[in-house]
């Protein structure tokens, strides 16, 4: 069984969106290590090390994602899980900026896979289908 | 049974208390000096014919004991991740009822193992890894434990998918490994019920015969266990109580001694600061903690260097090298007594920075975020700040007349105000200190021992 670190990063408080999408990781058949709200890059890196988590899965949804979410590759890479598969998705940045340049700031930054705000748990999921080689 | 008789083996006293079974009351106690060194049976047999001079009973239906003589049970705990892992293998231990020598988190380096060696830790309580989850790092660990070139005893209790190999690479290397459930079997999940039961098993098939204890074992009715698990029972019945009678709830014990402090908490419901959010492991709801570097004697010098003398000379009311000349007296001399108003002050100032210190460690804290939906607060370990007493316990606490002030310093003090320590708690005294006899008691008759703490601590005024 695969296992999937997740939470919502910094000092975002959104708990409703992280219920639904841990109940649709655990039904799609993942391992869920659910880390709630206001978690910070140090945890989900240190949940993922402990539970030896095949991807860390981010939410943001307040609008200081890219605050929340930088140097957060090299975090991972200096606690030797650099490797790590990280998926980010919610509404990233403030107001309506163009999600392709949303999406190419936030592959620089480390992550993965990117996602618009809207975006169904299932293309998530499909994706980690593909990218855990499953 | 009417009459039983338990005892406290000590590093440096040996108490014995002598209880009226039937009226549920405490009738004879008395202490001598610990004799492990020659023969335990020594001090024992003493402190057994004084109480029973004093009660003149010379028969007793239970006799039962626990023991800190002889270093008490001297542990190491190994995890993986300081916060996750490497947390729950030390509130193991520590509820255990062991002393913690060293912890370790990560691959184990050759300094590192080199360094236990020299500690010759009684046990090694190894982890790492949620089941399932990370095994590289403790197979690592436990193949450096087997290269230590001294004996090992080694819980494990890590990843389960690890468990077994740890335990062969250990046995080949001529070491004992005692395979156990794992202390963190899933993420932000304690369990150190397990890891406690194995300590206590290893503690009495090993360390009793190694301490010279078997001799006394032999004596008593039941098995000698560790006098802070004792206590840790007592504690934990006198909270929450039997089936048949209520218990009195939250409340924080503080013991402190010569060499370190001990903080036990019991705490009934939910401990979680009004609308926080816990982030780190759950602590559990009867915890001990103990504090190596907080004592009155052997570790005053420590406190001396947290505090600094400036401050303890303003706390006791005298100068700062009254403070450093009492310290270093009683440093070199543990078993002295303070013999003038200086070092009696000298004494209240150190117990009452032990007493802080080690409370505010063994609480939970908050830690305020400004978010856009304004503030919120993170909260780790425990919020003890609701519960109703506050009981001081151990030499210094008890024989002194100031055991109030020195006490009132676990409470939360606005100059820390995000330290989670107890509020409105009502401060009492273990008296008679009968709490690791209550704690060999309850192991067997639950109801007597409550109801004599209940007249003892809470009810004695």
């Amino acid at each position: 069984m695969k296992t999937l670190v997740m939470g919502v990063i910094g000092a975002d408080v959104h708990a409703v969106g992280n219920k639904i999408l841990n109940l649709a990781f655990t039904e799609a058949g993942y391992k869920v290590v659910n880390l709630g709200i206001m978690v910070s890059q140090d945890e989900f890196i240190k949940a993922a090390i402990e539970t030896d988590a095949d991807a860390i899965m981010v939410s943001s949804l307040y609008g200081h994602g890219e605050l929340d979410c930088r140097g957060m590759r090299e975090q991972c890479i200096e606690a030797g899980i650099g490797d790590i598969l990280m998926y980010v998705g919610g509404n990233l940045v403030v107001g309506k900026q163009d999600f392709a340049e949303t999406e190419a700031k936030f592959k620089d930054m480390g992550f993965n896979r990117v996602y618009a705000p809207g975006t169904r748990p299932a293309a998530a999921i499909a994706d980690l289908r593909v990218d855990l080689g499953e | 049974m009417k009459y039983g008789l338990f005892a406290d083996v000590g590093s440096t006293f040996t108490k014995v208390v002598a209880v009226d079974l039937e009226n549920a009351e405490i009738i004879g106690r008395a202490m001598s000096s610990t004799t492990i060194a020659t023969d335990v049976n020594i001090g024992y047999d003493k402190a057994a014919n004084a109480v029973m001079d004093m009660c003149g009973i010379k028969e007793f239906d239970l006799k039962l004991a626990c023991s800190s003589a002889a270093g008490g049970l001297k542990m190491v705990a190994i995890g993986l991740v300081p916060e996750l892992t490497s947390q729950a293998a030390l509130l193991a231990v520590q509820n255990a009822g062991a002393k913690v020598l060293a912890s370790y988190s990560f691959m184990l380096s050759k300094k590192e193992v080199n360094e236990i060696a020299g500690l010759l830790p009684d046990i090694i309580l190894l982890s790492g890894g949620t089941n399932g989850g990370n095994s590289q790092v403790i197979l690592h660990n436990a193949q450096a434990l087997a290269d230590c070139p001294v004996p090992l005893t080694v819980i494990v209790a890590g990843n389960k998918n690890a468990t077994d190999e740890c335990c062969e690479i250990l046995e080949k290397a001529g070491k004992i490994a005692v395979p156990c459930d794992n202390v963190m079997p899933e993420f932000g999940v304690l369990d150190i019920q397990p890891a406690r039961e194995q300590i206590r098993k290893v503690f009495l098939k090993q360390i009793i015969e190694a301490k010279g204890l078997d001799s006394l074992a032999k004596r008593v009715d039941g098995d000698i266990i560790p006098t802070p698990a004792a206590v840790l029972e007592a504690i934990t019945l006198l909270s929450k109580g039997t089936d048949k009678t209520e218990g009195v709830g939250s409340f924080v014990a503080v013991d402190i001694g010569g060499a370190t402090t001990d903080v036990y908490s019991a705490t009934e419901g939910e401990c979680l600061y009004q609308g926080a959010t816990l982030k780190g492991l759950p602590h559990p709801k009867y915890k001990r903690s103990v504090e190596g570097d907080l004592g009155m004697r052997w570790s005053s010098p420590y406190i001396l260097e947290m505090e600094g003398a400036e401050k303890l000379a303003k706390s006791a009311g005298v100068t700062e090298e009254e403070v450093a000349t009492t310290i270093k007296k009683f440093n070199a001399n543990p078993e002295l007594l303070p013999e003038n108003e200086i070092e009696q002050k000298v004494d209240v100032a150190v117990g009452k920075a032990a007493t802080r210190i080690s409370v505010k460690r063994h609480s939970g804290f908050i830690t305020p975020v400004y978010t856009p939906l304004g503030e919120r607060f993170m909260q780790e370990g425990k919020d003890l700040s609701a519960v109703k007493y506050i009981v001081g316990t151990g030499g210094i606490v008890i024989s002194s007349p100031d055991y109030k002030e020195i006490l009132a310093q676990a409470m939360y003090s606005e100059d820390d105000m995000y330290s989670l320590r107890p509020k409105n708690a009502e401060i009492l005294l273990d008296k008679s200190y009968i709490l690791s006899a209550m704690g060999l008691l309850s192991t067997q008759f639950p109801e007597i021992a409550l109801e004599i703490m209940k007249k003892e601590i809470i009810n004695r005024k």
